[in-house]
């Protein structure tokens, strides 16, 4: 196959665009940001990407809940468009603000439902905290996180990070079918308290992806960590980069 | 609405500073006469709109009239010697003076423009701006922290044709946070509610625009209880072909962002008010970071695009200062009922001032105005055409077809009378008191209280709570650790811009240096001293000294009283010898003057503060260096000498002590040092390196030891020492030049070899075993790092 184009959808509030965009470069896909404006006036164009990509930040503020704005504009003018690109396997991740977007539009757990069935909500510790995070790669079906080592690391940034599923069928559901694909630990794997586990999500959840595993998302950042560099302590992994580039890798190496 | 007359011709020298007082126009007597001979000669009374619009321009804020008056400057010179001097402009002669003699090729952009630029590489510039946001935040900490981190993120996009954001820094003074409710002035915020406020304004700001927080500091004193200060920094990256603005005449004036409200009326004014328990709030801005984000991610295509030929923002003073900035060299004219309004019923001389945030202005090609229109409304932002810039080099102001103001762009820039001030200082007389006799037992808790004192003690739960991390570039990170497991403070912040310069090695340090308790003392030695922190800072990260630029900003309180101008005149005085000495140029800076309190006719002044903020440049990111210990069985290696500098120290405070000496600068012995520490840093010689400043030695190596989760042994026979001193003098002065740094065995030859001439010894050693432990043939202290580390973590209760 060419070289695999990813689609970057941003809006007013989008942050985490360019260091995503770079990551892709880094790993030989070639990466656009397109403002959601431009996609409603032609919608056909996201069908012409091979990755599809909602970055981090705070699109349009954040404003009633996080996510909440973006995902309702991208179902109800793009939904169509959006589903079809999701059930047809090719990758489609959303980080941070791009997970709760995913989440509160539908296209997560369930794309084939495509309804909210859980949520993010406000960290435990009530505010926005940055800091770095051991998760554990669970044994799952996301085509994204393939050959990663069982325990990883990856900073997160968030207020509102704290998974909870709409009742306990659906939770059941997503741990049952190995849909849960990081939950926050400690070094050693063991199960975390505050602050490892940064916002108080149920199982500690901190990355989903549908049955499929093609679609996922998280909360921590994988773009602020594709080389050893960006690590606290320079720790890299696969030589001088960091592990999240080996979750945009996997990605494009799925198209190849 | 419309505009109306001001009478001012026939009124008398009593009733000008009325008016003045009146309607908050901040200006003064001579001032007032000015305005009445310029109407005189035109033979009519001016309107609001016109009187605002010379208020505004002539504001302290805007014009810096005190620091490029007239001063008459009676006190100690830099040697201390009881001189007179009169300084006709005070910041041309101190410190634009040594930035011109450094004459650096570097330097790109110095006092011109909205921020300094320097060169990053041979494409590119970094550009970098610190403000104050004082007296709004003092009135309204959430909004007005917010809003300053707003404004100086605008001089970012404002500086040239527009830098792209790179990184905020931000650094507040505040009133102690445990004071007791009932000892808050009446009218006035706890400072607890006052530090909750501005961290939280300034994380949403800063975390919404995507811009990562990562260099700062708080300090506490009660003098700043009423009048906290509040700096905000940001700097940004652009190429050099985007440095220079030029307005043509018959360019269209563009205001685009934000619509235009009654909020920050007088902001520019009233900041030169002192405050009391009626203080204007509508004086204060509103803020809406998304609106901002908004106008960065348009402006900087058109920018690519070269669809404008110049760009400004609204900060002070609005579209007044913006337009008549602008349009200073070719004339400009407004229709003001063009503008766009958040609501209806705003009179024009309000359009025409209002601070209402996240508005730029562009000068625009006519060819281009339809494109520049049509990409900002390709992502909602709203962007209206305002009027053109003419060449008769006046300001003509129109609302509905009617000229409602009409003044001479010489005038209004150049019209203002020139202050005349006087000026005394004398310094503290110092003594070196008897010395500081402690056992074991007492040093051990004056570490932990030294640990512990809000000067010193861990930030961690307000840098959290920014993004530090957003754009992926921060690799110096102001939390430091082994692995993942970071809390140690880092002396400064580090860049790398990877993802805007392809290929790029290079990167961006930042750092701070403010100690405002070495000003009680001396303002000359509090400004030396924080020069030179900023500049230990930046190289304990790895910076190259001979690359780094400094930023001043000065908050100080009423200069019309000679005490507190002599102090200001003093520190201008030292950042001339230290900018020369180090050969650190400054490129950019700010003063807020006024920032007094009264209660019950009673004055309050600060504690005069000068925060440095240093902005390098370091060839290879991969030698930088972060401050945790790495490993047991490496050399602990003091570089400096140590002084009887115990003056001002938080040791002195927390005990009770008083006199002493505060530091003094000695930059010959440190600049010579930090150039090794470059080298030795290129070189991959150092595994950890930390400056030594509030808390001296002790704290220094705790904190390096509790950041590695290890432990250290330090033999306090090996410390060099300029005289006699005890075991408590040693381990918490606070002499200035000095760093730890952390060598494996094999690598002590080459480090001394490159350190031949100057201060260095083998203090001790790095240990597994989790103590802390410092011992002389007197004492031995012994303390474990946990316990260091959690008088050190537990010790700031803001939230």
């Amino acid at each position: 196959m060419a070289m695999p184009k990813a689609l970057i959808i941003r809006t007013a509030g989008t942050n985490c665009d360019f260091e995503a965009q770079k990551a892709f470069e880094l790993c030989g896909a070639k990466a656009e940001r397109i403002h959601v404006n431009e996609l409603l006036t032609s919608a056909s164009k996201i069908l012409s990407y091979d990755i599809l990509l909602v970055p981090g930040g705070f699109s349009y503020g954040d404003d009633i809940a996080s996510g909440k704005i973006l995902a309702n504009e991208i179902k109800n003018k793009l939904g169509d468009k959006i589903k079809r690109f999701a059930l047809s396997g090719k990758p489609v991740i959303g980080i941070c603000n791009g997970f709760q977007v995913l989440v509160k539009m539908g296209l997560l757990p369930d794309p084939e439902l495509f309804d909210q069935t859980a949520t993010l909500s406000y960290n435990d510790s009530g505010r926005f905290e940055c800091r770095w995070v051991y998760l554990k790669n669970e044994k799952n079906k996301c085509l994204w996180t393939k050959d990663l080592p069982e325990i990883i690391t990856l900073p997160v940034a968030h207020g509102e990070g704290k998974f909870i599923a709409a009742n306990s069928e659906t939770l059941k559901e997503i741990e049952d079918n190995s849909q849960v694909v990081f939950r926050y630990v400690n070094a050693d794997g063991s199960k975390a308290d505050y602050p490892a586990d940064p916002n108080g999500s149920v199982n500690a959840i901190s990355g989903i992806c549908n049955d499929k595993g093609n679609v996922f998302g998280l909360m921590p950042h994988p773009e602020r960590y594709v080389y050893a560099l960006q690590h606290p302590a320079r720790e890299g992994f696969d030589g001088k980069y960091g592990c999240g580039k080996k979750i945009f890798q996997n990605a494009v190496d799925y198209l190849k | 609405m419309n505009c109306v007359n001001i009478e001012i011709l026939k009124l008398n020298d009593k009733e000008l500073i009325n008016l003045s007082k009146k309607n908050t126009l901040s200006l003064n007597l001579k001032e007032m006469k000015a305005v009445k001979s310029y109407f005189k000669k035109l033979k009519r009374d001016p309107t609001d709109v016109e009187i605002e619009t010379i208020a505004q321009t002539w504001s302290e804020h805007c014009k810096h009239k005190t620091l490029t008056g007239v001063i008459n400057y009676s006190g100690a010179d830099s040697k201390g010697k009881k001189v007179n001097i009169t300084y006709k402009n005070l910041l041309k002669e101190t410190i634009f003076k040594a930035t011109a003699e450094l004459n650096k090729k570097w330097c790109l952009s110095v006092f011109k423009d909205n921020a300094g630029v320097i060169e990053f590489d041979k494409l590119n510039g970094i550009a970098f701006k610190v403000e104050t946001h004082n007296h709004p935040s003092a009135l309204e900490p959430y909004g007005g922290a917010a809003t300053g981190v707003g404004g100086v993120i605008r001089d970012i996009l404002g500086v040239g044709l527009g830098a792209k954001p790179l990184a905020n820094t931000d650094v507040f003074c505040f009133g102690n946070p445990d004071t007791p409710a009932k000892k808050v002035p009446d009218g006035m915020h706890h400072p607890k509610r006052i530090a909750k406020g501005v961290v939280a304004g300034v994380r949403d700001y800063g975390n919404r625009m995507g811009i990562p927080t990562v260099n700062g500091g708080v300090h506490f004193d009660d003098g700043y209880m009423a009048n906290p200060l509040i700096y905000c920094g940001t700097m940004g990256i652009m190429p050099k072909s985007a440095i220079e603005k030029k307005v043509k005449s018959g360019d269209f004036v563009v205001v685009a962002g934000g619509r235009t409200g009654r909020d920050g009326i007088h902001g520019a004014t009233f900041s030169s008010a002192e405050l009391d328990k009626e203080s204007d709030v509508s004086a204060v801005q509103i803020g809406n970071p998304i609106v901002e984000k908004k106008v960065l991610d348009t402006m900087l295509k058109a920018r690519d695009l070269k669809l404008y030929r110049a760009v400004t923002d609204c900060g002070a003073g609005g579209l007044s200062s913006a337009c008549g900035e602008l349009g200073e060299s070719t004339g400009v004219r407004i229709e003001l009922e063009k503008v766009p309004l958040k609501y209806q019923g705003l009179a024009p001389w309000e359009i025409w001032i209002s601070e209402a945030q996240e508005r730029m202005v562009f000068a625009v090609p006519p060819k281009n105005v339809k494109k520049l229109l049509n990409l900002f409304d390709c992502e909602n932002v709203e962007a209206t055409v305002i009027g053109r810039f003419t060449n008769d080099k006046k300001l003509t102001l129109a609302y509905n077809g009617k000229t409602v103001g009409q003044l001479d762009m010489d005038f209004l820039h150049k019209g203002v009378p020139k202050t005349a001030a006087f000026a005394r200082y004398a310094p503290l007389k110092e003594t070196l008191r008897k010395p500081v006799k402690f056992n074991g037992t007492r040093i051990r808790e004056s570490l932990k209280k030294v640990l512990a004192d809000s000067a010193v003690c861990s930030k961690e739960q307000i840098i959290r709570q920014y993004d530090h991390e957003v754009q992926g570039q921060t690799i110096v990170k102001p939390l430091q650790g082994c692995a993942i497991n970071i809390w140690g403070p880092g002396d400064a912040a580090v860049i790398w811009p990877y993802a805007v310069i392809k290929n790029t090695k290079k990167g961006i340090v930042l750092s701070n240096g403010i100690n405002h308790q070495y000003g009680k003392a001396d303002t000359y030695k509090m400004t030396a001293s924080a020069i030179e922190e900023a500049l230990r800072n930046a190289v304990a990260v790895g910076a190259n000294p001979d690359r780094i630029s400094v930023l001043d900003n000065f908050c100080w309180g009423n200069p019309e009283k000679p005490e507190v101008l002599g102090s200001l005149v003093r520190a201008a005085q030292a950042c001339y010898d230290m900018s020369k000495k180090f050969g650190v140029p400054f490129i950019s800076g700010k003063d807020s003057l006024y920032n007094e309190y009264t209660i019950r006719g009673k004055t309050f002044s600060i504690p005069p503060a000068l925060l440095i903020s240093a902005m390098g440049v370091i060839d290879n990111v991969e030698n930088t260096m972060t401050m945790n210990f790495k490993r047991a069985g490496n050399l602990i290696m003091l570089l400096g000498i140590t002084r009887n500098e115990l003056g001002q120290s938080v040791f002195n405070r927390i005990n009770k002590i008083s006199g002493g000496i505060a530091p003094n600068v000695y930059p010959e012995e440190s600049l010579k040092i930090m150039r090794g520490i470059y080298k030795a840093a290129n070189a991959g010689l150092i595994e950890a390196c930390h400056d030594i400043s509030e808390g001296g030695l002790a704290a220094a190596v705790s904190e390096m030891a509790f950041a590695g989760s290890l432990g250290a042994i330090v033999k306090l026979g090996a410390v060099l020492t300029k005289e006699n001193m005890t075991d408590a003098e040693i381990l918490f002065s606070e002499s200035n030049g000095r760093f730890i740094i952390e060598v494996k065995p094999d690598n002590a030859k080459k480090i001394k070899d490159i350190f031949k001439g100057s201060a260095i010894s083998i203090a001790g050693v790095v240990t597994g075993d989790c103590k802390v432990e410092f011992g002389s043939d007197k004492v031995y202290i012994s303390e474990k790092t946990g316990v260091l580390r959690s008088a050190w973590q537990n010790a700031l209760n803001l939230f």
